[in-house]
């Protein structure tokens, strides 16, 4: 018997320490895995790839956001990310409430646009009344209204060899000043819901939300969709800007496909 | 392998002194590798999830969380009690003073506002990124492996004949409860009826419900499949009910563990790890033919 004793008291005493270093473990024994070169963080990351591929496949080109009725928005559009930009390139254009804005649309086109904002609001436009889930958890139910980006790449025309749009912004983050930039896929660039907005809520686009133009992706989160956009640059391979990711916060250890 | 166990002489017996009982194949290859498994997915699910919490650490029921209004349930902040810095956990509109657990704890020797202290989450510095890589990794191979458990759990009958409660659970259900209250286990190849339940409400229903409050916070989900919604209540009251389900699973778990300790740990764990249980005296065994798929 007492043997049994000791055996369990051992196993006990070693279940014990067993749990609290699993607890521990939370402390620092997996920061390794904060380390964006890591083989074991690499190997995790693949999952962001499986998803991308498993959500495209059971999505569908045009599966539709769910949209909500205008009794369901119930507040402001919550600004996040950079709420005024101070380049003086940008400052200039919104004193002059952005009469000299042009967005650009270059890069592997037909017919590279240059359209001002007068021309934008003469565009057919899209008014849906969507969800924005920021990827820190929270969500906001706001009213948007802006053209159709396909209708904008309809206009540039498209080259074959053509994949992806990166989205070149005013705005810069972090203590580097660095820009602020995006980029999705064309299927998401083409989706009905797919719209450069520049109305919120019925109201322009307030500097907060991204003023003058802003896009919407509503199939991804919101670090996804770009505020501030000057430059759309149609690209067959985003990895040579900025850090490669394909984003500023894809370049800080974020997933590039933001589905989920 | 089976009979080598079967005549293994030298594991203690801690639960029937005197004649010992037989041993009795009790868990398939299929249930003990989806346990470790699982043991190890949660693990890094559950903490690399408190870390994703801790990116906006609040709960609200509903579609979107209120900025304007209120519609939250929990929040964890750090503010200013008596003058001094705190942890204020507010749960349905009542404050409660959390300092050094929740809302405002150290990290690395200093006091930070995170929700969950730095031990609880992975990494331990607030990083959501890594959180995510992580969370979202272990995501799929927790989906995988419920299925690869259910696939083999309805084929060997172990789902039907072991896990779902049948009649009969239900009227002994009182007397199971009064055994495990004075600790009186009996050591049987066939689960008790409070582990029938139990753990038929972790695998139906628990992990089920997590997997799918899980998609439903996914807005690319969320095209696909509206309805995930419209089940939850909306995205927000989705993210309230998975991290509801979350800490229905750490309280399984501590059970889980308090009871394994109580019947007799060796013996519980090496059924979980062999297979091979040793049954009371008087049990009758079920023996290894029903034992299970694998069987050689």
């Amino acid at each position: 018997m007492s043997e049994l004793k000791l055996t369990r008291r051992h196993l006990l005493r070693g279940a014990g320490i067993a749990a609290s270093s699993l607890t521990l473990a939370g402390c620092d024994q997996f920061d390794f895995l904060t380390d964006r070169d890591h083989a074991a963080r690499d190997f995790l990351e693949g999952a962001n790839q499986l998803t991308y591929q498993i959500q495209r496949l059971i999505l569908g080109r045009d599966a539709l956001a769910p949209e909500f009725s205008e009794a369901e928005v119930r507040q402001g559009q919550r600004a996040n990310g950079s709420r005024n930009p101070t380049s003086s390139e940008y400052v200039a254009l919104r004193n002059a409430g952005f009469a000299a804005y042009r967005l650009q649309v270059t890069g592997l086109v037909e017919n590279p646009q240059s359209l001002s904002l007068a021309q934008l609001y003469n565009m057919p436009s899209r008014t849906q009344i969507t969800r924005h889930d920021c990827v820190e958890g929270w969500s906001c139910i706001a009213k948007w209204t802006g053209v159709p980006l396909r209708l904008v790449l309809d206009e540039a025309r498209l080259k074959p060899a053509a994949r992806y749009l990166v989205f070149h912004c005013y705005d810069t983050l972090g203590s580097a000043n660095s820009p602020y930039y995006e980029s999705c896929d064309l299927i998401d660039a083409r989706h009905p819901q797919t719209i450069l907005a520049h109305s919120v809520n019925d109201e322009p686009l307030p500097v907060a939300n991204g003023a003058p133009l802003r896009v919407r992706i509503e199939r991804q989160l919101g670090y996804k969709m770009a505020k501030y956009i000057h430059t759309i640059e149609v690209v067959d391979d985003f990895t040579g800007f900025h850090g490669g990711h394909g984003g500023y916060w894809e370049d800080r250890g974020y997933e590039w496909y933001g589905g989920i | 392998m089976a009979n080598q166990a079967a005549t293994d002489p030298s594991a203690p017996e801690p639960s029937a002194p005197g004649k010992r009982g037989e041993l009795v194949y009790r868990q398939s290859i299929w249930t003990r590798i989806t346990h470790w498994v699982w043991v190890v997915c949660l693990f890094f699910l559950l903490l690399s999830g408190l870390q994703i919490f801790n990116a906006h650490p609040a709960l609200y029921v509903g579609q979107e969380s209120g900025f304007e209004y209120s519609n939250a349930i929990l929040t964890m902040q750090a503010g200013m009690l008596d003058g001094e810095r705190a942890g204020i956990t507010t749960v349905f509109g009542r404050q409660y003073n959390t300092t050094g657990v929740f809302g405002l704890s150290d990290q690395h020797g200093r006091l930070t506002a995170r929700g969950f202290p730095s031990w609880l989450t992975i990494p331990s510095v607030r990083d959501l990124s890594t959180g995510r890589v992580v969370h979202l990794a272990f995501a799929w191979v927790l989906v995988a492996t419920l299925l690869v458990w259910l696939a083999a759990s309805i084929s060997n009958r172990h789902l039907w004949r072991d896990i779902v409660p049948k009649g009969r659970d239900f009227i002994n259900f009182g007397d199971d409860v009064s055994k495990h209250l004075r600790l009186k286990f009996e050591h049987k190849r066939e689960y008790n009826v409070l582990q029938r339940f139990s753990y038929a409400a972790v695998l139906i229903i628990l992990l089920p419900v997590m997997i799918a409050t899980g998609l439903a916070m996914s807005p690319g989900m969320d095209a696909a499949a509206p309805w995930l919604l419209d089940v939850f209540g909306g995205r927000q009251t989705a993210r309230t009910i998975h991290f509801l389900t979350m800490v229905l699973l750490v309280l399984f778990f501590i059970v889980h563990i308090l009871m394994i300790v109580a019947a007799g740990p060796i013996n519980e764990l090496r059924s979980i790890i062999t297979g091979w249980y040793r049954a009371d005296p008087e049990s009758k065994p079920a023996g290894p033919a029903e034992g299970g798929a694998d069987n050689e």
